[in-house]
């Protein structure tokens, strides 16, 4: 995903929750992040600041963290498992960064190890979540 | 909670109007339609985007001869690249000629990334070119896009009638906006949608045997009678603008 798009979309629903539940300020943000969606943690934080300029005072304290969860998938055909740290290097730099634009771009450019179907299953690693936000009424 | 779904209501704030342009079944000339509507309000001076969500089947790229399959430009999210003045996305961009196998849920996070990273600013129109069927992304789009109007295709067929009534219906329980029904392809069988949805009917498209020779040739397009016929619907014309 675009870190800048991924940085807006958290500030936004961080205000969004605020609004909800009457929060005053927010703490904290912990943002769960599929590794195929090949986020930067550097960029990211560079476009959290850039995005933060703008924002109201709610979140003048805020701190954002990002856990990253390793992506795996299971082949619908063959049952084989395997693990996107695996094959990674085996994409060139096109296919790289396809799947940072749209993960699912995977299912084009990677195939089983073992039978070469394309037809696998993303059983974790992809997607984004806000796991928590922590704030004072 | 999925942040990106919260972002796309933003993205989209500055889009006048944004039509689904879908249809029950394949082959009826859905991409066609919302590849010559772009075309066309683009040429009236219209500020236009499409977005082509037929993630296993995508054939604007090809009816409107689009061939720059380079990455678009980065600034805040990604920026449509610009074609005979249309704001244009298609997965082609990200996959050029390469299949894309896409099940139904792979589907779904591709449309909401699309949405949640494309920077479309200001449009009068966003056409958007859905696959065939009722399916998820039907009801992705209902669900990602509040302000989505269905634009529906048929032919004379009454195996395509009968699923657009199939497709009106699930419409009507949603409360989703209908823009309009157009016939394509009548000639040289009788027109029948007017009479079966008359509340809706927009207007026929006569079968255009030299249609197949224009693609690719967005000029060609832009005079064929398809894209006559599109412009001369003035119910549809009083709508749209």
């Amino acid at each position: 995903m675009h870190e800048w798009a991924l940085a807006d979309a958290v500030v936004t629903t961080a205000k969004k929750v605020a609004k909800e539940e009457n929060l005053k300020e927010i703490t904290e943000i912990v943002v769960k992040i599929g590794e195929l969606q090949t986020i930067s943690r550097e960029i990211f934080d560079t476009a959290l600041q850039e995005v933060m300029k703008d924002q109201p005072d709610l979140l003048k304290n805020v701190t954002c963290t990002l856990k990253i969860e390793p992506a795996a998938f299971k082949c619908r055909n063959c049952q084989h498992q395997w693990l996107f740290a695996d094959v990674k290097a085996s994409l060139d730099d096109d296919e790289t960064e396809s799947i940072h634009f749209i993960p699912e771009t995977a299912h084009v450019f990677l195939k089983c190890p073992e039978c070469k179907s394309p037809d696998f299953e993303i059983i974790k690693g992809r997607g984004i979540w806000v796991d928590s936000i922590v704030g004072e009424k | 909670m999925d942040p990106r779904v919260n972002v796309i209501e933003d993205r989209l704030k500055e889009v006048k109007k944004i039509i689904a342009v879908a249809g029950g079944k394949g082959g009826i000339g859905k991409s066609t339609i919302a590849s010559v509507l772009a075309l066309i309000l683009a040429k009236a001076g219209h500020k236009v985007g499409l977005l082509d969500l037929d993630f296993t089947g995508a054939s604007t790229h090809t009816i409107l001869g689009f061939k720059d399959f380079s990455f678009p430009d980065e600034d805040k999210g990604i920026i449509p690249p610009k074609y005979h003045n249309i704001s244009y996305i298609t997965i082609e961009n990200f996959v050029e000629s390469h299949a894309a196998p896409l099940r139904g849920e792979d589907a779904t996070n591709a449309i909401l990334e699309l949405l949640a990273i494309t920077r479309w600013d200001e449009l009068d129109f966003l056409i958007i070119d859905m696959p065939p069927g009722i399916n998820d992304t039907t009801l992705d789009i209902i669900r990602f896009i509040k302000r989505i109007q269905f634009c529906i295709i048929t032919t004379p067929s009454k195996v395509t009638i009968d699923v657009v009534k199939r497709s009106l219906e699930l419409l009507k329980d949603l409360d989703i906006p209908l823009f309009g029904i157009i016939e394509n392809m009548t000639y040289p069988s009788e027109p029948v949608a007017e009479k079966i949805f008359p509340e809706h009917f927009i207007g026929t498209i006569p079968y255009d045997e030299t249609y197949e020779s224009a693609i690719g040739n967005p000029e060609r397009i832009k005079e064929s009678s398809i894209a006559n016929t599109l412009v001369n619907f003035t119910k549809f014309c009083e709508k749209m603008c």
